[in-house]
């Protein structure tokens, strides 16, 4: 465990040191959070009735989504994890005393915690100060934050956990870009993260709800803004735990048996 | 034009050298595109309208926003990595060669594999033309082909820009691409349901309007005049001072490479 919580410290003091790469991405994704509420705002115009939850809570929805955008958008990838795949250095990685699963589990944790933490604290803070319709409501009462730390918790580990599973794909196929980019946009879709999941039709939400991608960023956004309330809370959070240990169990079995035949690429 | 079919020809029989890896590729930016598309759709569906436009015309503005920013990442691709062709020196070797150094940049470089979103954006266009209310008459199909070329050069030139300011930063500048992908992604919707003030950006800072708002309200006829059906070549013009500051990069441009 010390071990790897060490090489965990390791990858997150090394990116944090993408100080500009940050500020860069802070611009972009502020502007990109404006634009998004400003198209909104045009629905919301058009017919306010028809809106499927309120307007401050989609734009709290729309800030904490773009703040933690590092940990949970599927097209961050850990391009060296790929790369020793495809190059053979993953052999070196095997000959080390440590397992390859978590090991590769807290690289990547670290990675989007690194990009996060450093993300995220400027953009919640300029959208608390914006004026009304933009701004960013303080959740209801501190029964509400606690819960929405633990479900972008349990979230964050879940995306982890699945992106493991891409990485493991690619000892299969090698060339792993084509089908990265079809899981990539059916993760992005269904986690909300193209239009927030209330705006489904009811019938197919009901079904995308219970997927394991609603259970990324869309229970912890939903309850900091108060969409999620209530009794509510515990089995959404219950179900993240369940897809998080059933994909984490599952990377794990994968793994494994990709280790039985694996071939290592490279001379 | 001859050497830039060579240079096509050649990009085209490279891709095809990695048959499946093209055709997962060209599926999965097939797919992403498909996935957008289905969100504005479930978007109409709760809404039906937004600032008065409707579904199909909406599906027309993005698939004509998508086409050209498509078209443009095919075969500008090279000014939009640039900052790889600067961090690895490879840009002397062009400096080297007898020709126009724009020419060799852009035929250096090819995206053949955005032909999944492309053909993405061809069936929504599809789509958006039989559902639409539109009579198609010759001024119609031109204004709706300009929007495409119109377009397609705006983004072109955006690449162009970034490469340009390479030249300076020897970096790539992630939040430039709120220029492309933002543009792309939020130009689905006419530019004036954001509201005035980026509605005058999008006009006078880079002209976005005048290529997807105004040759719009002409295509669905609200508009009668003219002149907003030319307006896409009046956009082209952005051409100009990114091409003066490309070649102004040029002329600062100190190797990096070994």
């Amino acid at each position: 465990m010390k071990k790897y919580m060490s090489l965990l410290r390791m990858r997150f003091i090394s990116g944090i040191q993408y100080r500009s790469a940050a500020l860069a991405g802070i611009v972009t994704q502020y502007v990109w959070g404006f634009m998004l509420i400003l198209g909104f705002k045009a629905f919301y115009d058009a017919d306010a009735s028809a809106f499927p939850m309120s307007f401050d809570a989609l734009v709290s929805y729309i800030w904490l989504n773009q703040a933690f955008l590092a940990m949970f958008m599927p097209w961050i990838t850990d391009t060296d994890i790929l790369e020793s795949i495809r190059d053979g250095s993953v052999a070196y990685e095997l000959c080390r005393p440590v397992q390859l699963y978590p090991m590769w589990f807290y690289k990547s944790m670290a990675n989007r915690l690194s990009r996060a933490v450093l993300r995220c604290f400027p953009i919640i803070i300029a959208a608390l100060f914006l004026p009304r319709p933009f701004k960013l409501l303080a959740p209801s009462d501190f029964g509400a934050l606690s819960a929405f730390l633990l479900s972008l918790f349990i979230g964050f580990l879940l995306v982890v956990a699945f992106g493991m599973i891409t990485y493991i794909i690619t000892f299969y196929t090698l060339s792993s870009n084509g089908i990265r980019i079809v899981i990539i946009g059916t993760v992005e879709f269904f986690a909300g993260s193209i239009i927030p999941l209330p705006f489904f039709p009811e019938n197919i939400r009901k079904i995308v709800e219970l997927l394991p991608f609603a259970s990324m960023q869309n229970v912890a956004l939903r309850i900091y803004s108060g969409d999620i309330i209530g009794i509510e809370i515990i089995f959404r959070i219950v179900l993240q735990l369940f897809w998080f240990i059933a994909i984490y169990l599952i990377g794990n079995y994968l793994m494994r048996k990709a280790m039985r035949h694996v071939v290592i690429q490279g001379g | 034009m001859k050497l830039y079919r060579r240079f096509f020809m050649i990009h085209l029989k490279s891709a095809f050298q990695y048959k499946i890896s093209f055709l997962l590729i060209s599926i999965g930016q097939f797919f992403t595109a498909f996935m957008v598309f289905v969100g504005v759709k479930f978007m109409f569906d709760r809404f039906h309208t937004v600032k008065g436009y409707t579904y199909s015309e909406v599906l027309l503005c993005f698939s004509i926003v998508l086409m050209a920013f498509t078209l443009a990442e095919m075969f500008v691709r090279g000014f939009d990595t640039f900052s790889h062709i600067i961090a690895n020196g490879e840009f002397d070797r062009v400096l080297l060669r007898p020709r126009n150094e724009i020419f060799l940049v852009l035929a250096g470089k090819m995206e053949l594999s955005r032909v999944g979103r492309l053909l993405q954006s061809i069936i929504i266009l599809a789509y958006g033309i039989n559902t639409c209310e539109i009579i198609w008459s010759w001024d119609k199909i031109v204004t709706l082909i300009l929007m495409i070329c119109g377009g397609t050069v705006i983004f072109a030139c955006l690449f162009i820009i970034f490469a340009a300011l390479c030249f300076f930063t020897l970096e790539g500048l992630e939040f430039m691409n709120v220029f492309t992908d933002g543009a792309r992604e939020h130009g689905k919707y006419p530019f004036d349901i954001y509201g005035k003030k980026i509605f005058k950006f999008c006009t006078y800072i880079i002209p976005y309007t005048l290529f997807q708002y105004y040759p719009f309200l002409y295509l669905t006829g609200r508009e009668d005049n003219k002149l907003y059906m030319l307006l896409p070549i009046v956009a082209s013009l952005f051409a100009i001072p990114s091409i003066m500051l490309w070649k102004f990069g040029v002329r600062h441009y100190k190797s990096t490479g070994s």
